[in-house]
């Protein structure tokens, strides 16, 4: 499998600028849904061992609010 | 003339109230975690404890351990507790303490078959501690914060370090960075067939050196006795470092939807590989994994989530690392959260991962004493990856049976490789406020 790993990275770039290029104001008292614990931006607790299995077994890690290595015999 | 009278009465009565109004800062009036709206500084108190247990299960037959063959059979149970403390100081910031406390006890992952010795043994326990305090200011929006965590296992030891800032802006968005290392010990614990059993006794009549299997210098006087490795005295370490700078950027985009971009510069160096992963070479015989002593990687990601109607909720993932061993690999998953009632939600979930092969690997008896590194785990092969299961979340505004337990979050997943590994794990998390 072959990547282009600049092109790659512009449709990233692309994507998360169109995406944040959409926001309107949002008020406190309109937060309700964006406040459920649902909602939440980063992984959950119960996630914990999960992602930790994953960097074992796993090539690559990193970029999801966990560890990127090291701190264990993992890569 | 009592027109007059109540009309002065009721300017008087109008300047009392007035002055019965008084100036106080914005932060002093902002309302305290108590309910009130006149600050008070706040002790550190118990907000929060979590209980995460979880117990993980795999299978497979290309053993790093074993040079790319053999059973992949692991069992992991790991435990960890949270006690997250908050309070207020003088000047209205709020302090966070968070203690942790890891215990995990696994049979193989990464020191199965491999004792001090180096030869076989079938489990081990790690315990890791960690310390993380903040100090936020909510009237400004900015935060920081230090913490440390330790991690120990019979071959491995590690000290990590951080420090955070992060920033809120005026458009509901969060800059956050995050700088972190790890300080590692990787003790050389290999193959028992690379190991000397054999006692040296010094003869000489004088004071000499020998160089023993492990690469340890040991200086013997005259009528000494050193006896080979199998002492964990004996063993030497080396070391591995990982620094990382960390950067995020959350926002909400509308009142259904935010995001948040995620990206990782990471360096490594030190000794990367295992001393216990065995390579066999295509004439037969055996040497241990040897990897570049430096490693940078490269991960960004992507997080949306979108609440789709008053029920369901689409939480996506998408991530694109590179690295410099020449693993190129792609993550994406969808979790699609479904509240049953407003306190309960069942999550269905699935990861899809991909991932090109470094340039030092290969499989079982593939690799040439040519080579310049070389390594048979699999986890540094080109494969794909398929991880599914389902979660359920329990969390009725007044706790469980009107308890202290607030909320119970369950998880369970299967997950796969194109190497055959199979695994599955069953995550549960308890939290009590």
């Amino acid at each position: 499998m072959k990547y282009n790993t600049p092109r790659k990275f512009s449709v990233f770039g692309l994507l998360a600028i169109t995406a944040f290029a959409a926001c309107s104001p949002v008020k406190e008292y309109q937060k309700n849904r964006i406040n459920d614990a649902e909602m939440s931006l980063s992984s959950r607790k119960v996630e914990k061992n999960e992602s930790n299995f994953q960097s074992y077994r796993e090539g690559s890690s990193g970029a999801n609010g966990g560890k990127t290595g090291g701190g264990c015999g993992c890569n | 003339m009592r027109r007059i009278c109540l009309t002065l009465v009721g300017i008087y009565l109008l300047f009392l109230h007035t002055f019965s109004q008084t100036t106080t800062s914005r932060a002093a009036t902002r309302e305290s975690p108590g309910g009130d709206t006149t600050y008070r500084s706040r002790k550190l108190r118990l907000e929060e404890v979590d209980l995460v247990s979880s117990y993980y299960w795999q299978n497979g037959d290309h053993s790093a351990i074993e040079g790319g063959i053999g059973s992949e059979k692991v069992t992991d149970l790991a435990n960890g507790l949270e006690l997250k403390l908050a309070g207020y100081d003088f000047k209205a910031r709020k302090n966070n303490l968070t203690l942790g406390m890891g215990l995990d006890h696994h049979t193989a992952a990464s020191q199965a078959w491999v004792s001090k010795t180096g030869a076989s043994k079938t489990g081990g326990t790690r315990l890791y501690p960690s310390i993380n305090w903040t100090r936020e200011n909510e009237v400004k929006g900015t935060s920081f914060g230090f913490g440390a965590v330790y991690s120990s296992e019979y071959n491995y030891h590690s000290l990590g370090l951080d420090a955070e800032v992060s920033l809120k802006t005026h458009t509901n968005g969060e800059f956050t960075a995050k700088f972190s290392t790890y300080l590692d010990q990787v003790k050389l614990v290999r193959p028992s067939e690379f190991n000397t059993t054999e006692t040296v006794t010094n003869t000489t009549g004088g004071t000499t050196t020998y160089t023993t299997a492990s690469g340890q210098t040991v200086t013997l006087s005259s009528g000494s006795t050193y006896t080979s490795e199998s002492s964990s005295a004996h063993i030497p370490s080396s070391p591995r470092n990982t620094y990382t700078a960390s950067f995020s950027f959350t926002q909400v985009i509308n009142t259904r939807l935010q995001g948040a971009v995620l990206l990782d510069l990471v360096a490594q160096n030190g000794y990367l590989g295992l001393p216990f992963h065995r390579v066999y070479f295509a004439d037969g015989t055996d040497t241990i994994e040897k990897l570049p002593s430096t490693r940078y990687k490269l991960p960004i990601g992507l997080r949306l989530n979108y609440f789709l109607g008053d029920r369901v909720i689409l939480r996506g993932y998408y991530r694109y690392y590179t690295d410099s061993w020449g693993i190129r690999s792609q993550t994406a998953s969808l979790e699609v959260p479904v509240k049953i009632t407003p306190f309960f939600s069942v999550s269905p979930f699935y990861r899809y991962y991909t991932q090109t092969a470094a340039h030092y690997f290969a499989p079982y008896e593939k690799h040439t004493v040519n080579d310049t590194y070389w390594t048979s785990n699999y986890a540094y092969a080109g494969f794909t990856s398929s991880f599914f299961g389902t979660g359920i979340r329990l969390s009725p505004p007044a706790g469980i049976f009107h308890s202290s337990l607030k909320t119970v979050e369950i998880r369970c997943g299967h997950y796969t490789q194109t190497t055959d590994l199979v695994s599955n794990v069953i995550s549960m998390n308890l939290s009590f406020k």
